[in-house]
């Protein structure tokens, strides 16, 4: 039996929602504390533009090409779930999963050609400050496709087809993360 | 947070430990019951024995170092000679676990999972299995941290405030283990409380009983939302700083060395920027316990409800521009210590002005001297003593010569121990009844009261003499110091740790009090106090969903006593008008 408690709505935003915007909302103080101190670091040291220039940035846009079109399949999923069409939003959880691994795929590929010439975590500020941000990121990555997947069987099955949308919204605020640290890590020099 | 609104599945439990009949419908086993439970009272009880059990270590560990330092070189009976290292690993541990393990699972977590379902007239929260997991990852942190007082080295000694490079390098702080494990346990703890808050505040977002609006829910779990908040808003950058000051430890990285071009200040602003609102994270609880216990026994409505609220949110705001005036003495520009030295004064007004609010509440009232009433008060009091001093120390010019001294560790005891230990033993006194179905000893919750209350000011009395007179903290014997090792300041060491151990003793007399009441005291009514709140109308203690049959609606606010159109004194705040 649900608990009352569940079933109420007092702000009329359903309580699914309102828990992934707080943890939104702590997770963007997390990145935030973690980029504040990045920047005051980079400010304080123009050396770290030359490091930033050994980053790849070609598969740096790759990646962020790959978030953007996976954060499009996402909407696809909640739009398919507000048709309580199950089916269709499991096969676009799915792609945005695949956007999820390939995002991984790369960043792998990328990690070992850097640590190959040298640029390990502990090379120096900027590549410490990198492999934390990127890292860490790159965890919530993971996360949201266990997220998206366990989702998925769910919408498939036709129950609980709200959490589609609530995995998107994680989903999105992963991509938005990683449209900071692109900039942010490769790009600014 | 994987399914966050994947429906409950599973039969609730029975209610509390206590020794009552509510067998109904099924049996549980014990594991089932009282170990993986669902149920946001028996969640509440595992947090509140969790914080007690940790509680005892902490008291424990200020009885060895005091001990030491009252009487240097001494065997302390029941821990055995107290060498430099391990002292500085008690008063580590003994700050981080008062802090951490007593004050927020206990203030927060312990009354915040009691008391919302049942103050806002629902059966449960609204996720309770996040809600078991949040504990399990407190008992967790706990553990780790326990452990970590036995690994090789030994526990970690670096201060509660963990400042790199002493922290962050195992050739400093001698602690290659005990480091580690501290940072982790600290850092699970953060997660945990990170799960429980979303928890706590979409619960009162979302699951007020029909009729309550925002301004019609009790000014505690108005406070204990607002701590949950300020806790998710400040927590973030520091469990950011955990896991550099982790690489820092055990991958090579050099965010806080400034030998390879970190910055040790960086870790000074991260830690600060949480710990300064994590001081607003436990006070608010203990404010708004204070407040329910006030008006129930003066009688009275609330003074400015609504300003105490708004009150209490300017402050939140507030103490996120607070956090340097730990560092005006780390080399910060003496321009931003002007800053915050203003900002630091100015958060003091509204908490002043919360404090009158509260004895407005009393003036007129018809006042019983009840325990809870007795802890309320002196809460009141002893709290306003810890803040008034605290202006020394937010001048940054006076604050050159207390900073490390005595004095701020009086200051700050002087506002810790009031929220933790005065505002915990208000609302354990006053909500005993609803959640053991049974009185507490009136005439011995007053002797452990003063037993308590005396004891403390002849603590931290004496060592904000001694503060003054110049003593630096975190030091393990003064006999090194001329200065300070004369008989006069001596002296005054050992009252503080004497008295102490009186106030330790009489602790003893509460759980004998606590396990005595909670199977043997005085059967209890549904609402011993005449209280209007809604948890005093489900039956003492709660069934399993709280309000069987119909739940409550809502038609008041929570506080209208002496009502003059009615007989009775108090009026429920689901009463139909």
């Amino acid at each position: 039996m649900k608990p009352i408690a569940t079933t109420r709505s007092a702000t009329g935003i359903p309580t699914g929602k309102l828990a992934v915007w707080w943890l939104i909302a702590s997770e963007i103080v997390i990145f935030g504390g973690l980029l504040g101190s990045y920047i005051m670091h980079r400010l304080g040291h123009p050396e770290f533009g030359g490091y930033a220039s050994h980053t790849n940035t070609v598969a740096g846009a790759i990646n962020t090409f790959v978030l953007l079109t996976s954060s499009l399949t996402a909407v696809l999923a909640h739009h398919a779930a507000e048709q309580k069409d199950g089916e269709k939003a499991f096969k676009y959880l799915w792609f945005t999963i695949a956007g999820a691994a390939t995002f991984v795929i790369v960043k792998s590929f990328e990690w070992h050609h850097e640590i190959e010439q040298g640029y390990t975590v502990t090379a120096n500020m900027f590549w410490s400050f990198y492999y934390c941000a990127a890292g860490l990121h790159g965890l919530h990555v993971i996360a949201g496709a266990i997220m998206m997947a366990i989702v998925s069987f769910r919408a498939r099955a036709g129950k609980e087809l709200q959490q589609v949308e609530l995995v998107g919204l994680y989903w999105h605020f992963v991509d938005l993360v990683w449209i900071f640290l692109f900039p942010l890590l490769y790009i600014a020099k | 947070m994987a399914q966050p609104e994947t429906p409950e599945t599973e039969p609730h439990s029975e209610h509390t430990g206590d020794d009552h009949g509510h067998d109904d419908h099924h049996e549980q086993s014990f594991v089932s019951k009282y170990i993986l439970s669902t149920d946001h009272k028996m969640i509440a009880m595992q947090y509140m024995f969790t914080g007690m059990i940790m509680a005892l270590i902490g008291g424990f560990m200020v009885y060895a170092f005091r001990t030491q330092l009252a009487y240097p070189g001494i065997s302390v009976p029941g821990y055995g000679t107290v060498s430099a290292g391990e002292y500085n690993a008690l008063v580590t541990n003994h700050g981080t676990i008062m802090i951490f393990w007593v004050a927020m699972p206990v203030l927060i977590a312990a009354f915040g999972n009691y008391l919302i379902p049942l103050m806002l007239g629902c059966d449960d929260m609204v996720f309770p299995r996040l809600n078991r997991l949040s504990y399990q990852i407190f008992l967790l942190s706990a553990i780790v941290l326990v452990v970590s007082f036995f690994v090789p080295g030994g526990g970690f000694g670096g201060a509660w405030t963990a400042y790199p490079p002493l922290s962050a390098k195992a050739e400093y702080s001698l602690t290659p283990l005990g480091s580690t494990l501290w940072l982790v346990a600290v850092a699970l703890e953060f997660v945990a409380f990170l799960i429980g808050g979303i928890n706590f505040v979409t619960t009162a977002m979302n699951s007020r009983a029909p009729g309550m609006k925002m301004f019609d829910m009790p000014i505690v779990i108005w406070m204990i939302v607002i701590a949950s908040i300020l806790f998710m808003a400040s927590v973030g950058p520091l469990i950011a700083g955990a896991v550099m000051l982790f690489f820092d430890q055990n991958v090579g990285t050099a965010f806080f060395d400034p030998d390879r071009g970190g910055d040790p200040m960086l870790w000074q602003h991260l830690f600060w920027f949480f710990g300064h609102p994590e001081v607003y994270v436990v006070l608010l609880p203990a404010c708004g316990i204070t407040a329910e216990i006030l008006t129930v026994f003066s009688r009275k409505k609330m003074f400015a409800y609504k300003t105490v609220i708004n009150t209490a949110l300017g402050t939140g705001i507030l103490s996120f521009f607070v956090w340097a005036h730990h560092q005006f003495i780390s080399g910060i520009d003496p321009r931003m210590a002007n800053v915050f030295t203003i900002t630091t004064v100015i958060i003091s007004i509204p908490i002043a002005e919360m404090m009158f609010v509260y004895v407005a509440t009393l003036y007129g009232g018809s006042i019983t001297f009840s325990t809870p009433m007795l802890w309320a008060l002196s809460f009141v009091v002893e709290f306003l003593l810890g803040g008034v001093t605290g202006l020394f120390l937010g001048a940054s010019g006076a604050d050159i010569y207390f900073h490390d001294t005595y004095f701020v560790l009086a200051h700050f005891h002087y506002t810790f121990v009031p929220i933790a230990i005065l505002g915990t033993f208000a609302g354990i006194t006053f909500w005993f009844p609803k959640m053991f179905g049974r009185m507490m000893s009136d005439k011995w919750g007053k002797i452990h009261f003063w037993g308590t209350v005396i004891p403390f000011n002849l603590i931290f009395i004496p060592l904000f003499m001694l503060g003054a007179a110049g003593q630096h903290r975190r030091i393990y014997s003064y006999e090194n110091f001329p200065e300070l090792a004369v008989p006069a300041l001596q002296d005054l060491r050992i009252l503080a740790t004497n008295s102490l151990y009186v106030m330790l003793a009489f602790q003893v007399i509460f759980l004998i009090n606590f396990f005595y009441s909670a199977f043997k005291g005085k059967k209890a009514s549904k609402n011993p106090w005449d209280s209007n709140t809604l948890e005093w109308t489900a039956a003492s203690p709660p069934p399993h969903g709280n309000f069987p049959g119909a739940m409550p609606n809502v038609y008041r606010g929570p506080y209208e006593y002496s009502h003059p159109d009615r007989e009775d004194d108090f009026w429920p705040q689901d009463e139909p008008a």
